[in-house]
């Protein structure tokens, strides 16, 4: 094929790339944004297939079987178990507006420049061969499409290969899409439509030449297996042991490094973290992407073995396999399709690791020495000019590095091998990274240490072995060990041989790295700084977006933050930022901050300040915000002591919230007691209504007859001075004596209201005198003689011979008896009436009691007998009475410390009873007086 | 042929007096003691007025009243409630449930027996 013709259409996939780029990024700033699809997310992953996918796993699968698999089942596994742990990092990211690796380890161990720096240098030196690589394979591709020789290929000066221009034109690629702004939060919507688009057309390329082979070349998949089982050699492809020792360990150590690999390899960082615009599209990537992997694997093994078995074995380049078999069968077109996907697959690996590898070195190496210079720091000038212009160099340096490494040691090594080597190093930053993701007590030292570590066994394992088996060095250190000591061999370290210098590597840079990193954290506990960095880290998922603790104490204008934010994101940008801070929080104070005589005596709030720091952190990185920001603020130190008061105070306002809240409840409590208070009073206020109207009642009744009869006896005379017939002597007479009597009940009636009233007022009158109940008693019963002579009733008086004295009213207790004894005579049978009085004397007090022979109370009825105006009996039987005697009794005795009950059934006559206390202490002779 | 009053009061002393006074007037008399008593004697001897006082036992005034002007056909017969108790909501009370007039204790003779004729010489 003609080297025109395929560089012809590689030019015109780089323009098709162009044009997608452009178009992305055109949507992106109309608001339509492409990537606001989550499978355009799920694709942008899929960049983790690169070059090595499209040829070295096939070269691979060719020479060691299924062994090409661990590297995609990692990335499978990590996808669907590890996606809590991914997600955690998209919230710390994007929270914190974390734009790289090396941020996102500086700021969790409280913004030290120093991990960042060491961060960017270990990745720099991981990934320049891989990127290496991917132009080898490109290169390799180039020349079997163009059929080259492998001799003449060696012998090309740089000048006369493609790789060069490739090189350049994707460097320039990727300086337009990638570094045309400085974009706070690092998005590059061009080009991450750009890099889904690849993975499209990679899969449907590498799709349709494995179609080609299994059922163009062969009649199927299952013809392949088949012819190859009957050869030995390749039968042994596959199994999983593959003869090997160990098998298993170096299985499971591939698969780690894969899963750590599609975490912490820069690219992958870069667009699902980084490039990520919503954390939701990581559901949808969990399934996409492995089923992606799934696709792009099917025919993997069936194009290695379909190729040896076409070619035989030995015979021609495995990893070429994908073009030489279209080649081979005339179908240039296919094999074309096929570069074409190897293209797509090796430039959109180099493309976003370069950004991403650049970005670190912008920010991680190049601001923090320039921030060092008096020029730049304490100029006013914007800097963003600089910084944009230093990051297109950072690219242009990067892909430079790798065309280089690839001139110069890409011949030696096979690609997969590269990889590999690339994958350990970026495995190093897995403890700091999912260590400070989790753990708290994980300090800045103890990155360090572990980072050195880890880098410095893989320097002694992996990469200085690869630099001898290149011919680069004397590889006599390599089989015998340094100064000959066996122990110290870089592949076989402290004598553990057997492994497969990968797993060795892995195993001992890892061991090392873990352990000095949870030593050194351990041995020291966190700054403060430090403290409060990883609470934001550890707890993203339990701090609100609204409540950022700042954890900082100072003093700042700001007019400072206002230039900083100028100086390093564009005078117009750093306003847009803060009046959109001044719109979100209410402050209007900060809006119009172009208004100079606004500007000038405005402080700053510690959340203003955290706001500008972060702004700054997606331009220049963590570590360096934070130097920028410190440099235009007076902070007081914060001492250990003062975060902890300040936890202190947080948890002391809750607890007075809390106390707050108790106390309005009580307070509901007591407002409902007293309305129920209110209530009661209330009824109180009717019972007093009802009795004024019994009172009324029971008055105007008497009066009603009295009057009633005397107009009748007095129309009667009138009549009969007329001469009209008049009433009856008898009648008259009845009549007459029906209005004394009448007359006397209404007395004696008003007497007891009065009384009633006055006792219960409390403006009675009550004597305290010496006196001798028992005396008292039959007075009251010479008293009721006559009443109980004409009812027929019989008294009986059970009293003691000698007196019983007490200190009462002698009236009132009178009252009190003649009340009981006229009660009773009212209850009483007529004619066969018996009344009994007993009197009985205990220690410190007497009882008296009053017995009748009468109907008795009903039970129910019992307690309203002491009621006012409520008389027992039937109605119509009802005797003359006032309803108010017992009740009146009943305030007599209760006001002199006694009690008064009855005791009554039905049918059995009724007894009331009352007790009066003996009362002071020279009463208790009593009993012994004679 | 005159007229029937039915006196329903509890007081046997109110009682007497009315009693006494209704027949002066020349009318036939019926006496009840308690509410049930008045109701009874209102359905059974179908008097043309009721002297009603409220407060009785078993049924109240109130009660016989309202008894009383359910049944379409007792229509025709007047209630003249007497009650002792003062308030104004009672007398209101007292109309509302159908009562043709009220008066309250201790009333004048003279004034009752006017308002007795009155309600009396406006049957048809």
């Amino acid at each position: 094929m003609s080297p025109l013709l395929v560089v012809a259409v590689s030019l015109a996939y780089l323009l098709t790339l162009f044009a997608v780029a452009a178009y992305g990024d055109r949507r992106a700033t109309a608001g339509r944004s492409i990537i606001a699809s989550p499978w355009v997310y799920a694709l942008s992953l899929a960049v983790y297939c690169s070059a090595w996918t499209y040829f070295g796993s096939v070269g691979r699968a060719a020479s060691s079987g299924v062994w090409f698999l661990p590297i995609y089942l990692g990335p499978m596994l990590a996808m669907v178990l590890a996606w809590l742990v991914l997600r955690k990092m998209l919230r710390i990211a994007q929270r914190y507006r974390i734009t790289s690796i090396a941020d996102f380890i500086s700021s969790r161990y409280g913004k030290s420049p120093l991990l960042a720096g060491l961060v960017t240098l270990i990745t720099v030196v991981g990934i320049v061969p891989y990127i290496a690589l991917q132009l080898k394979g490109i290169s390799v591709a180039f020349d079997v499409l163009t059929a080259v020789p492998a001799a003449l290929a060696r012998e090309r000066a740089w000048w006369q290969e493609s790789t060069v221009y490739l090189a350049l034109a994707l460097a320039g690629f990727t300086m337009m899409f990638g570094a045309r702004h400085l974009d706070s939060s690092e998005r590059h919507e061009g080009l991450v439509a750009a890099v889904a688009f690849e993975s499209v057309v990679k899969l449907l390329a590498f799709l349709a030449v494995g179609a080609y082979v299994c059922w163009g070349l062969f009649d199927g998949v299952g013809d392949i297996f088949a012819r190859a089982a009957v050869q030995p050699e390749l039968a042994s492809l596959f199994a999983p042991g593959q003869g090997m020792a160990f098998a298993h360990p170096q299985w499971f150590a591939l698969t780690l490094l894969a899963m750590l690999s599609v975490l912490l390899l820069p690219r992958q960082f870069q667009v699902m973290v980084v490039e990520n615009v919503d954390e939701r599209h990581l559901r949808r990537a969990a399934w996409v992407f492995p089923l992606y992997l799934l696709l792009i694997n099917l025919f993997v093994l069936p194009i290695a073995l379909g190729g040896l078995l076409h070619f035989g074995p030995g015979q021609a380049d495995p990893e070429s396999f994908v073009l030489s078999l279209p080649l081979s069968q005339g179908q240039p077109a296919l094999a074309l399709l096929a570069f074409v996907g190897g293209l797509s697959a090796a430039t959109g690996m180099v493309i976003v690791e370069t950004i991403a590898v650049s970005t670190m070195v912008c920010n991680d190496l190049v601001v923090p020495v320039l921030l060092r210079t008096r020029r730049w720091s304490e100029g006013r000038h914007d800097l963003t000019r600089v910084i944009l212009n230093t990051r297109r160099l950072a690219i242009l340096a990067v892909m430079l590095l790798g065309y280089c490494y690839f001139r110069l040691a890409g011949e030696a090594y096979a690609l997969v091998s590269i990889g590999l080597i690339s994958f350990a190093a970026v495995a190093q930053f897995a403890p700091a990274m999912l260590g400070g993701m989790y753990w708290r007590g994980a300090t800045r030292h103890g990155a360090l240490a572990g980072l050195l570590a880890g880098f410095a066994l893989w320097c002694y394992t992996l990469m200085l072995p690869s630099l001898a088996k290149s011919g680069w060095m004397a590889d006599d250190f390599l089989r015998v060990g340094p100064w000959g000591l066996d122990w110290l061999r870089p592949e076989a370290l402290l004598g553990l041989g057997g492994f497969d210098p990968l797993t060795h590597a892995l195993f001992w840079s890892l061991l090392g790295n873990v352990g000095l990193y949870v030593g050194v954290s351990l041995w020291r506990s966190p700054s403060v700084a430090e403290a409060s960095q990883a609470l934001l880290f550890v707890d993203v998922f339990e701090r609100s977006s609204q409540l950022q603790p700042v954890f900082w104490r100072g003093q700042a204008s700001v007019a400072s933050l206002l230039a900083l934010a100028e100086r390093f994101l564009g005078p117009e940008r750093a306003r847009e930022l803060f009046e959109r801070y001044a719109r979100e929080h209410g402050r209007s104070d900060l809006s119009r901050l172009d208004l100079v005589d606004r500007l000038e005596p405005l402080q700053a709030d510690a959340e203003l300040v955290h706001f500008v720091e972060t702004q700054l952190t997606g331009a220049i990185g963590s570590a360096s915000a934070r130097v920028m920001v410190a440099s235009v603020v007076e902070e007081e130190a914060l001492a250990l002591e003062d975060v902890l008061a300040m936890v202190e105070e947080a948890k002391r306002l809750l607890l007075h919230s809390r106390e707050l809240e108790q106390k309005s409840l009580s307070l509901e409590r007591a407002s409902a007691e007293l309305r129920a208070a209110n209530e009661q009073l209330k009824s109180l206020d009717r019972l007093k209504d009802d009795f004024m109207s019994s009172v009324t009642h029971e008055l105007r009744t008497p009066l009603t007859s009295i009057r009633a009869l005397a107009e009748l006896m007095l129309d009667d005379a009138r009549a009969e001075a007329g001469g009209a017939p008049a009433m009856r002597l008898e009648q008259r007479q009845n009549f007459l004596a029906i209005i004394v009597a009448e007359t006397e009940r209404l007395g004696r009636l008003v007497n007891q209201v009065l009384d009633m009233a006055k006792i219960e007022s409390g403006h009675a009158e009550w004597q305290h005198a010496e006196l001798d109940l028992v005396a008292l008693i039959r007075r009251s019963a010479d008293t009721v003689a006559e009443l109980l002579r004409e009812r027929g009733a019989l008294l009986t008086l059970e009293l003691p011979d000698s007196p019983v004295i007490l200190r009462a009213d002698p009236d009132r207790l009178t009252q009190v008896m003649i009340n009981l004894l006229s009660n009773a005579a009212k209850f009483v049978p007529a004619g066969s009436g018996q009344i009994r009085i007993g009197l009985a004397l205990q220690r410190d007090r007497v009882q008296v009691e009053v017995q009748d022979n009468g109907p008795g109370v009903a039970p129910e009825q019992q307690a309203l007998v002491f009621e006012k105006f409520r008389q027992g009996g039937d109605a119509s039987q009802r005797p003359q009475g006032t309803g108010l005697g017992l009740p009146i009794s009943r305030q007599i005795i209760e006001h002199f410390g006694g009690q008064i009950e009855l005791r009554s059934q039905p049918g059995q006559g009724a007894c009331f009873s009352f007790w009066l206390p003996l009362g002071a202490p020279d009463n208790d002779k009593n009993g012994d007086r004679a | 042929m005159s007229a029937t009053i039915l006196i329903a009061d509890d007081e046997p002393n109110i009682l007497l007096s009315l009693e006494f006074l209704m027949q002066r007037e020349g009318y036939r008399v019926l006496v009840a003691r308690d509410g049930q008593q008045a109701l009874d004697t209102i359905l059974q001897q179908r008097p043309d007025l009721v002297l009603l006082d409220v407060m009785m036992p078993i049924k109240t005034g109130f009660d016989v009243c309202q008894a009383v002007r359910e049944h379409d056909e007792l229509a025709g017969i007047r209630i003249l409630m007497l009650t002792a108790k003062g308030r104004d909501t009672d007398m209101a009370k007292g109309l509302a449930l159908g009562a043709n007039d009220y008066m309250t204790k201790p009333f004048s003779t003279r004034e009752l027996v006017d308002k007795v004729r009155a309600l009396l010489g406006a049957q048809p």
